[in-house]
């Protein structure tokens, strides 16, 4: 608890229920001690920090280590004309390349954590943006009901049957190509777009079942406004499979935008992903397989650690769903 | 001096399939400033629809309000816009609700909860929301407010939380405080606690209180009026004192044999009135209690009864009020038969 010696200090007039402290001791730390419970969400908890830690220093650290970028650009100006350490992609493996070089002699394992950038990035930001566009309409729609609820359910249905794989190659086609950083924006956008929609149904459904409990009517009987009974009283509350369906929603986007960038549509050179460093790497899948399979596996195991860890979080935040 | 609120006609139905549930039909009632009246039923009498149609809070669709007036301070809070009604709420008309453990919302820290209601309808800054939302705490008993006031709703007790609802709802001075059944979530003992600060609470800021209950030992203590409800109609009301004295309405006194007397030794089985309470969508026609009255004859099973008005202050809704009212005050004669109308 969080005040336990002020709570403890005066003893309550009543005594308190013998289960409010279970309930109570936050939902947060009770969250965190299922959690815990669970080895295979710990698993991926712990994989996707490594990860999410290596993309972020790792680049940086290679750099310090060889004095060079990860395409052989050195960090110190006057070696420009030097001769960079070539390393052929030979499948040497060595303490240098660990995971070998590609055919550009580059090192895969700074471009696969650069690459890991962009892709949790990419799974960050548009699950993001489709929170913001989920919370809003589903919350809208939820909490007028009616008409309202129905006319925008109804559109959301529409835009369920519309092949979102198609609207979002359309929009890349129309509009990227421009710049590598606006492509990167757009993908944001439209990933973001195409995955608002169950986020939407989540978040009425949840807002629904609330609206009706006592607490809102009487935020209601003491006069707050409907904005703010929406973003103070309803959407929080909604937050527990909100944050379950975000964890399992950055691995879909990070699944989306590689299948785009392996066609191309995606991210786009100088910057790279772990769709466009397979992409990359297929081209010489029979001679240097680890182009290939490098960057992946490191995108398979992401993937996987991160899905453990949302159906960690979902049993840990939703203990009614847990079975048995 | 003209009533603080006055309800005339009431009618809010519910649409249900084909069907139209009554849940008030025709209510109409007084409350002067500084009192308390007492509204007591049994569940679906249409108690809290009334108070929830004065508040304008009535779930539409379904329901609605067909008509009626509700006259709040000279205003007709049918005929306000939105907004204002809004700024009504909370402020000049407060509400406290049956389930504490449910009526705070889990997420959000009791003096944020507490602070919200003074910064919208008072436009306090949150320094002084702050300081008081502790005042308020005190107020009503909490002890260590200062303390406990940035706690969350879950560290409080059952008792507790309705303490921290009452505080919310008298944070800005109200009218009209309205108590839906405050009391029925709770041990006995927090029982006379909350009703006890409730009493002293009104007395010291002048308050008009109205208290839903379906306890009539509740409302014995602290209403200066009872309003007895059945099927979304009022059935009688009386001054407390005569209510209990001289009940004229058979489902009154049903209600009243239904409560337990602890100073019964021969341990006679509790009386309880037959049948349900009817389907406010299907009531049948004529007196919608005749099929569980004892005292029905033909005509209540065919007219509607009038309206009897007994004394200045005293109504009820039966064919044989007056028969009832005069056999209650006079106990020991023979049941009087000149007063059936």
């Amino acid at each position: 608890m969080a005040t336990p010696s002020s709570s403890l200090a005066v003893p309550p007039a009543d005594a308190p229920r013998a289960d409010a402290p279970v309930t109570g001791t936050s939902l947060g730390k009770d969250a965190v001690k299922r959690l815990r419970k669970n080895r295979l969400a710990v698993f991926g908890f712990v994989v996707v920090c490594i990860v999410v830690a290596a993309s972020l220093v790792g680049p940086w650290i290679i750099e310090r280590a060889t004095g060079y970028t990860y395409d052989y650009i050195p960090t110190d100006p006057s070696l420009v004309n030097a001769q960079p350490p070539f390393t052929a992609p030979d499948g040497s493996f060595s303490w240098m390349h660990p995971m070998g070089t590609d055919d550009a002699g580059r090192d895969i394992l700074a471009r696969v954590l650069l690459g890991g950038r962009i892709s949790l990035m990419v799974g960050v930001i548009s699950t993001f943006v489709s929170l913001i566009i989920g919370i809003t309409v589903g919350a809208t729609a939820g909490y007028v009901g009616g008409k309202v609820d129905e006319a925008i359910m109804r559109g959301v249905d529409v835009l369920y049957s519309i092949p979102y794989m198609m609207v979002v190659i359309v929009l890349l086609a129309f509009f990227g190509g421009r710049s590598a950083i606006g492509q990167l924006v757009l993908l944001f956008i439209a990933l973001g777009a195409v995955s608002w929609l169950t986020m939407a149904r989540i978040v009425r459904g949840q807002v629904m079942s609330l609206k009706s409990q006592e607490f809102i009517l009487a935020a209601r009987a003491t006069g707050v406004p409907a904005s703010r009974i929406i973003l103070r009283h309803l959407v929080p509350n909604t937050l527990g499979p909100v944050i379950v369906y975000a964890t399992l929603t950055i691995p879909s986007v990070m699944l989306l935008e590689s299948f785009l960038s392996f066609l191309g549509l995606g991210v786009q050179a100088p910057l790279a992903s772990w769709g466009s460093l397979a992409a990359d790497g297929i081209q010489n899948i029979a001679v240097f397989p680890w182009q290939l399979i490098c960057p992946g596996l490191t995108m398979a195991i992401t993937l996987f650690s991160l899905n453990f860890l949302g159906d960690g979080l979902r049993d840990a935040l939703d203990p009614q769903m847990r079975k048995g | 001096m003209a009533p603080l609120l006055s309800v005339r006609e009431l009618r809010t139905w519910f649409a249900e399939d084909a069907l139209t549930a009554k849940a008030v039909d025709g209510v109409s009632f007084d409350l002067a400033r500084g009192e308390t009246l007492g509204i007591v039923g049994e569940s679906g009498s249409g108690k809290s629809v009334t108070t929830l149609s004065i508040m304008r809070l009535i779930p539409q669709p379904p329901g609605r309000i067909v008509s009626g007036e509700i006259v709040f301070d000279g205003q007709d809070l049918r005929a306000l816009p939105a907004e204002a009604m809004r700024r009504i709420r909370g402020k000049r008309i407060a509400m406290i609700f049956q389930d504490p453990m449910t009526s705070l919302n889990p997420f959000m820290r009791v003096s944020q909860q507490l602070m919200e209601v003074t910064r919208l309808h008072l436009g306090l800054s949150k320094a002084e929301a702050y300081e008081h939302a502790v005042q308020m705490l005190e107020t009503v008993g909490i002890p260590d407010a200062r303390n406990r006031v940035d706690g969350y709703p879950h560290e409080f007790s059952g008792g507790m939380r309705q303490r921290v609802m009452i505080a919310m709802a008298l944070s800005c001075k109200p009218e009209l405080l309205i108590a839906d059944e405050p009391t029925t979530a709770l041990d006995v003992t927090i029982q006379a606690q909350i009703l006890e600060l409730i009493t002293n609470l009104k007395r010291d800021t002048g308050t008009s209180v109205i208290l839903i209950t379906h306890d009539l030992g509740v409302v014995a203590g602290m209403t200066d009026r009872i309003m007895v409800m059945y099927a979304g109609r009022v059935f009688e009301t009386a001054p407390t004192a005569e209510l209990f004295a001289r009940p004229s309405n058979p489902y009154t006194v049903g209600l009243l044999a239904s409560v337990p007397d602890p100073t019964d030794d021969a341990h006679a089985e509790l009386y309880q009135i037959p049948g349900l309470p009817p389907d406010v969508a299907r009531l049948p026609p004529g007196c919608p209690f005749a099929p569980r009255c004892a005292r029905a004859e033909r005509i209540c099973r065919e007219q509607s009864p009038p309206l009897i008005q007994l004394t200045p202050q005293h109504q009820s809704l039966c064919h044989f009020a007056q028969e009832l009212y005069d056999a209650a005050g006079t106990p020991t004669a023979a049941t009087g038969d000149e007063g059936a109308r």
